[in-house]
């Protein structure tokens, strides 16, 4: 059976600095800062563990990387359990380990308002004329890309290669629901075959994937990463690491982008997916079907068909269908699985029918009848810089600037739930964990990351709590013991008599 | 794709309900360009005044 499909998003914000000259590392430095000195205590991240080099397909390339001394200066683990650093010239968010695609729209959401919280410190700092203003995209228009990568939990016993050929399908074609829109092509040599380059286009990332499958994850990007550093039990798991995804606005759309990516892991894990639904020529495809916004591109099968993004998209939901039917959806939570399944009907139903209809779901239909209504009223042309500026404003941080804000989006999470959960960890995972004993302890965790937890413990010294399993550790399993301990030192005591 | 679409509503328990009908998404259609203009509206209002120079200025580094 497939195993829950414990996930995370990790954001990487656009970032500018008005009114004067500042690197954007040290601009996204004093925005990471602002919100850690705005906290009482913030605990540094642990890099023990961390192996970013290590390949799926059994190499390391740890030896060949530079150390990024800048990006591990400014890294905090928040007490809901996330991680809030700088990476590569970007403010980043990671969320903690989420239990279900619901959770992570939370977290996620959560992430949005801890940078929202931090421009507002920060700003407050610098002097009037400079400002500094984040953006939750994933392009400049100018060629330059930034991510948003999610995370899923996958069983070891699962050959890496046949992950890689399956999920590949669902990448290249759930951009149609997922895809946060873009003004403009950013692809590298000459348009894509068959087609002349378009105005718009459904993704912010189609036109940076090169590879079909690969390590890299800054150039030559490839659909599928091959990253394995599963933060978990190596012997049991693994962690898929995607890329290929947009950062979205709309809740809804994040709720579908993990929650379709986690059912078809399931159904790979339970050699469920359709075998016939492969994609020829993905790294293409990709590109093809972003740059049709009308939704009318096929593109070449494994099997000798042509299918739209659609068809493609209608056949994987069919065999979800079919798959809960007989599995069941606990590893994706039951009764979340099936608000994703019903979800997914209705947002294919509505963009094969009338896209604009599900203009309050998806992001790119959103963003796109903005701009047109915009080229309608003030009769514009599609290369109008204003027109990118609606683009990006989109995306804009700032409650009184963002157009997503006031594009009519559905919502998903009551804004008490987001607000707590700035600083309250999920309950489900060992995310729990992590963010309670920061909560309780600030002052002798000495350093956490996914994996692991360090104590200083009076008299004893430092002691490392390693936490392999993803879902052990959290409220169910050690809510009660604890509360039951006054101090780091009884909690050491206890838990090294039960594990 | 029609017979698809079949197929999986029938597929589907009749107590589900199923995506809008033609009549609602016409009445929706109609809230939604009352709404377009007062988004287009308040877009006059928030956009970048400069939006040639805001597109221009907003470079970023690669990140992954």
């Amino acid at each position: 059976m497939a195993i829950p499909k414990v996930c995370g998003i990790e954001t990487e914000y656009g970032i500018i600095f008005k009114g004067g000259e500042v690197n954007p590392i040290t601009a996204s430095s004093i925005i990471v800062n602002a919100y850690s000195q705005g906290l009482t205590d913030s605990v540094g991240w642990d890099y023990i563990d961390e192996h970013p080099g290590n390949d799926a397909r059994g190499f390391s390339l740890d030896d060949f990387l530079f150390p990024e001394f800048e990006s591990q200066l400014v890294n905090t683990v928040l007490t809901n359990g996330a991680r809030y650093y700088v990476d590569h010239a970007h403010p980043e968010v990671s969320t903690p380990e989420c239990r279900t695609a619901l959770e992570a729209v939370l977290f996620d959401r959560a992430g949005e308002e801890i940078v929202r919280r931090s421009m507002r410190i920060a700003n407050e700092g610098l002097p009037p004329e400079s400002e500094i203003i984040l953006y939750k995209n994933n392009s400049d228009g100018k060629g330059n890309s930034y991510g948003c990568h999610e995370n899923y939990l996958v069983s070891r016993e699962t050959p890496f290669a046949q992950i890689a050929q399956q999920i590949t399908t669902h990448f290249v074609s759930r951009q149609i629901f997922c895809g946060a829109g873009k003004v403009g092509v950013e692809h590298r040599g000459a348009s894509t075959k068959g087609s002349t380059s378009p105005w718009f286009q459904l993704s912010q990332r189609a036109d940076f994937f090169e590879e079909e499958i690969g390590l890299e994850t800054t150039l030559k990007r490839p659909l599928v990463n091959t990253r394995d550093e599963p933060h978990c039990d190596p012997l049991k798991y693994r962690r898929l690491h995607v890329i290929a995804g947009d950062a979205n606005m709309s809740e809804v759309a994040t709720f579908l982008k993990v929650g379709t990516t986690a059912i078809v892991l399931a159904m790979i894990e339970d050699e469920e997916f359709p075998e016939h639904l492969l994609i020829k020529d993905p790294v293409n495809a990709v590109r093809q079907i972003s740059h049709d916004h009308t939704l009318q591109a096929a593109v070449a099968m494994s099997d000798g068909r042509r299918l739209t993004a659609i068809q493609i998209q209608f056949e994987l939901y069919e065999a979800a269908v079919v798959y809960a039917a007989h599995y069941g959806l606990d590893a994706i939570d039951q009764s979340v699985g099936e608000d994703v399944l019903l979800r997914w009907k209705n947002v294919l139903l509505g963009l094969h029918s009338d896209p604009l209809s599900v203009a309050n779901v998806v992001d790119w239909v959103a963003k796109l009848r903005i701009v047109n209504g915009y080229v309608a009223r003030h009769g514009l042309q599609h290369i109008d810089a204003k027109l990118k500026a609606i683009d990006l404003q989109y995306h804009d941080m700032r409650t009184d600037k963002c157009l997503a804000l006031r594009a009519g989006l559905d919502v998903l999470c009551a804004s008490s739930d987001v607000l707590r959960s700035m600083s309250e960890p999920p309950v489900s995972t060992r995310a729990f964990f992590r963010g309670t004993v920061l909560q309780r302890w600030p002052q002798q965790v000495i350093a956490a990351n996914w994996d692991s937890i360090v104590f200083d413990i009076d008299n004893e010294g430092l002691k490392r709590v390693p936490m392999p399993e993803p879902l052990r550790g959290n409220k169910a399993l050690v809510g009660e013991l604890l509360a039951q301990c006054q101090t780091p030192a009884d909690l050491i005591a206890r838990i090294s008599s039960q594990f | 794709m029609p017979e698809q679409i079949k197929k999986t509503r029938q597929t589907r328990t009749s107590t589900e309900p199923v995506a809008e009908t033609s009549s609602t998404t016409g009445a929706q259609s109609k809230t939604m360009a009352a709404d377009l203009d007062s988004l287009l509206d308040e877009i006059d209002e928030v956009l970048e005044a400069n939006a040639e120079e805001f597109v221009k200025s907003y470079v970023q580094k690669g990140g992954q």
